[in-house]
């Protein structure tokens, strides 16, 4: 599953963004105020190919969770550019973000993830009504891609963490989204429950063209990855190969 | 309002209590309006259905009381009927009397000394008009207290008896008392002190010299607009339009303010507690809402969602509270002065409605500031 040919983060990569996945330039982020000041993205640049599944590993406060944030036009990079699909973010305004976002990125969060008065199937529809999708969307097939059609009909207070993820892994692709990010998608998860949910986010990059980037502190679900990159203080170095 | 609809259902319990809040104070919306139209008709009644346009008061009169109070004579008549727009001008003469019917009930009665035939002589349900000297026409509501057709009043210490001829068409109370109409010689010469016991004759009533009365009450001509100043300069009174009138019947003024700073107070209870319920709940909601903005919601359909929610919850309960309210009121005492109009209940509900929806507004905006990246990194 590794691919060892592909470029390594670092400062390295060449200067014109791909045109499909997501492409990050010389990213720099400050965040906090006055005398408090984090660099927590110091000149990171990062490729992710449609298909690939990426994982950012690194300490706690390194700059993983702003890395996410800049690549899902969340938050802007004081200065680089962030490419997704070939649209330059910084051309975009607060709204017509917000809508990008909706069509081209899915995100996996953590926890809280759901909607907690929603069930499995009004998730998924409820995304494919915000972004105007069709009337004919049938949220159980997606849900049976994950696994997780018999409990359709089941609010998150009734999932367990793993079902719960899997359901968040279905609504992320509701629009067909060819970018992914997930942000410690198996933090409340036993090894088992984390493996699975994993390998289903491997499956769907696989499956479908899905450029995937993962942040995780989980080292055992690393062998699913393709590439894993490390975050030290808000710089990106190359990890270990993969086993 | 996809989101709005599965959250009422999901937190029911808490829309519940919210809800229960609003139907109570539709209500209690709704017995305030009653007990405000019943206190009105009591105290005006009499007055509103007359075809007055305004009424003229002796210059000076204090405004509490004024009807009673105030003393015109014919010269300030007549000025009044000399007035441009003026369709026809009368003395009125208004006074309170304790009666006692022939039966011994006691009752309560404002005497309207009016000219019979004039524009003020009300218009009945039953019996005949105004005419023989001890002829009076009572308000319907009179019937309540045992006053039939034929009673005769006698009214307490000076002994002048007066028998009922009529009833007038509805209520018509002044001053939470019920009117008697009475010829306008027959009210001076109680007016005067100088009534006799017994039936006021024929005699009695030519041989009086007492020609004033309490106010002038003009009619304008129809599509006229009279200009009051002008006549109170020519006249030397102090006019109101008949609706400002109002205030110068006993009491009327102190009710009113009284109960209008009551329902002022429970909109503003109303908008307040509505607006604390949604911000809470708007605060719990914040992650979920930052989720729903990282994936891309637009802050229009979320705020127009959370409007939605509002509405219909607002909506709901409102329109239970004053269905409540109306059964309440139907089975209120007849003793209460309570009446169920249409027009000001309506207004209600659209206050409690809408103030309940400014509430709602100011803190639903909240969603407008939660910042989308507060999905990220679990509970940050
Ligand atoms: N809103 C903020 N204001 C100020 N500083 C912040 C803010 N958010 C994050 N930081 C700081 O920026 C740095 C990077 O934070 P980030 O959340 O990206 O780290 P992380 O790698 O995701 O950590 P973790 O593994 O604990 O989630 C940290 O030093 C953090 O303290
Ligand atoms: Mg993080």
């Amino acid at each position: 599953m590794t691919n060892p040919t592909f470029p390594v983060a670092g400062t390295g990569l060449a200067g014109t963004p791909q045109s499909t996945g997501l492409s990050i330039r010389h990213a720099v982020m400050e965040l906090g105020d006055g005398g408090t000041r984090v660099t927590a993205l110091d000149d990171v640049s990062l490729d992710a190919a449609p298909g690939e599944f990426l994982a950012i590993v690194g300490p706690s406060g390194s700059g993983k969770s702003s890395l996410l944030a800049v690549a899902g036009a969340l938050a802007t990079p004081d200065s680089g550019t962030v490419t997704v699909h070939g649209q330059d973010l910084s051309q975009l305004n607060q709204g017509r973000r917000a809508a990008f976002r909706l069509s081209n990125i899915g995100f996996v969060f953590q926890s809280g993830n759901l909607i907690p008065a929603l069930t499995a199937a009004d998730q998924l529809r409820l995304v494919n009504r915000l972004a105007g999708g069709p009337k004919t969307f049938d949220p159980i097939a997606l849900l049976e891609s994950v696994g997780m059609a018999h409990r359709a009909g089941n609010r998150p207070g009734q999932l367990s963490g793993g079902e719960r993820q899997r359901v968040g892994i279905a609504r992320a692709l509701v629009t067909g989204a060819k970018l992914l990010l997930v942000d410690e998608p198996t933090a409340a998860l036993d090894r088992t429950r984390s493996r699975e949910v994993v390998e289903l986010l491997a499956r769907q990059s696989h499956e479908h063209g899905v450029a995937t980037v993962m942040v995780t502190h989980d080292h055992d679900v690393l062998g699913y990855c393709d590439r894993v990159v490390e975050m030290v203080d808000g710089r990106l170095v190359a990890a270990a190969p993969v086993a | 309002m996809f989101l709005a609809l599965r959250e009422l259902v999901f937190a029911r319990g808490r829309f519940s209590l919210m809800g229960g809040v609003i139907a109570l104070i539709a209500v209690l919306m709704v017995m305030l309006s009653g007990l405000s139209s019943g206190l009105v008709n009591d105290g005006v009644s009499g007055l509103k259905a007359m075809p007055v346009t305004a009424f003229a008061f002796d210059q000076g009169t204090k405004t509490d009381n004024a009807f009673s109070r105030s003393v015109i004579d014919d010269q300030q008549l007549s000025a009044w009927r000399g007035v441009e727009g003026v369709a026809a001008a009368e003395k009125m003469g208004v006074g309170m009397a304790n009666a006692t019917t022939d039966s011994g009930k006691q009752v309560d009665l404002t005497l309207f000394g009016v000219e019979p035939g004039s524009f003020l002589e009300p218009s009945r349900s039953a019996g005949t008009g105004l005419g023989d000297t001890d002829g009076i026409v009572v308000s319907s509501t009179a019937k309540a207290e045992g006053v039939d057709l034929g009673t005769v009043v006698t009214l307490d210490r000076i002994g002048t008896k007066l028998k009922v001829v009529g009833f007038t068409e509805g209520q018509a109370t002044f001053g939470h008392v019920d009117v008697a109409y009475l010829p306008l010689k027959t009210w001076q010469l109680i007016a005067s002190g100088r009534a006799a016991a017994g039936i006021p004759s024929a005699a009695q009533l030519s041989a009086l010299s007492f020609d004033t009365a309490s106010v002038v009450a003009v009619q304008a001509k129809p599509g006229a607009k009279l200009d009051l100043a002008a006549g109170d300069t020519a006249a030397g009174t102090s006019s109101k339009s008949l609706s400002a009138a109002f205030d110068a019947s006993p009491g009327y003024e102190a009710e009113t303010m009284t109960l209008s700073m009551i329902q002022v107070f429970l909109y503003a209870i109303c908008a307040l507690v509505v607006g604390a319920f949604f911000t809470v709940w708007t605060i719990q909601r914040k992650h979920e809402i930052a989720v729903l903005r990282a994936i891309g919601a637009s802050t229009g359909y979320l705020l127009r969602d959370g409007l939605a929610q509002a509405a219909i919850l607002l909506v709901g309960f409102t329109a239970l509270g004053v269905a409540a309210g109306l059964g309440l009121g139907a089975a209120m005492p007849d003793a209460m002065p309570f009446a169920l109009e249409a027009a000001p209940i309506a207004v209600a509900t659209t206050l409690t409605i809408g103030l309940g929806l400014i509430g709602a507004a100011v803190a639903v905006v909240r969603i407008s500031r939660i910042d989308p990246l507060n999905a990220l990194g679990g509970q940050r």
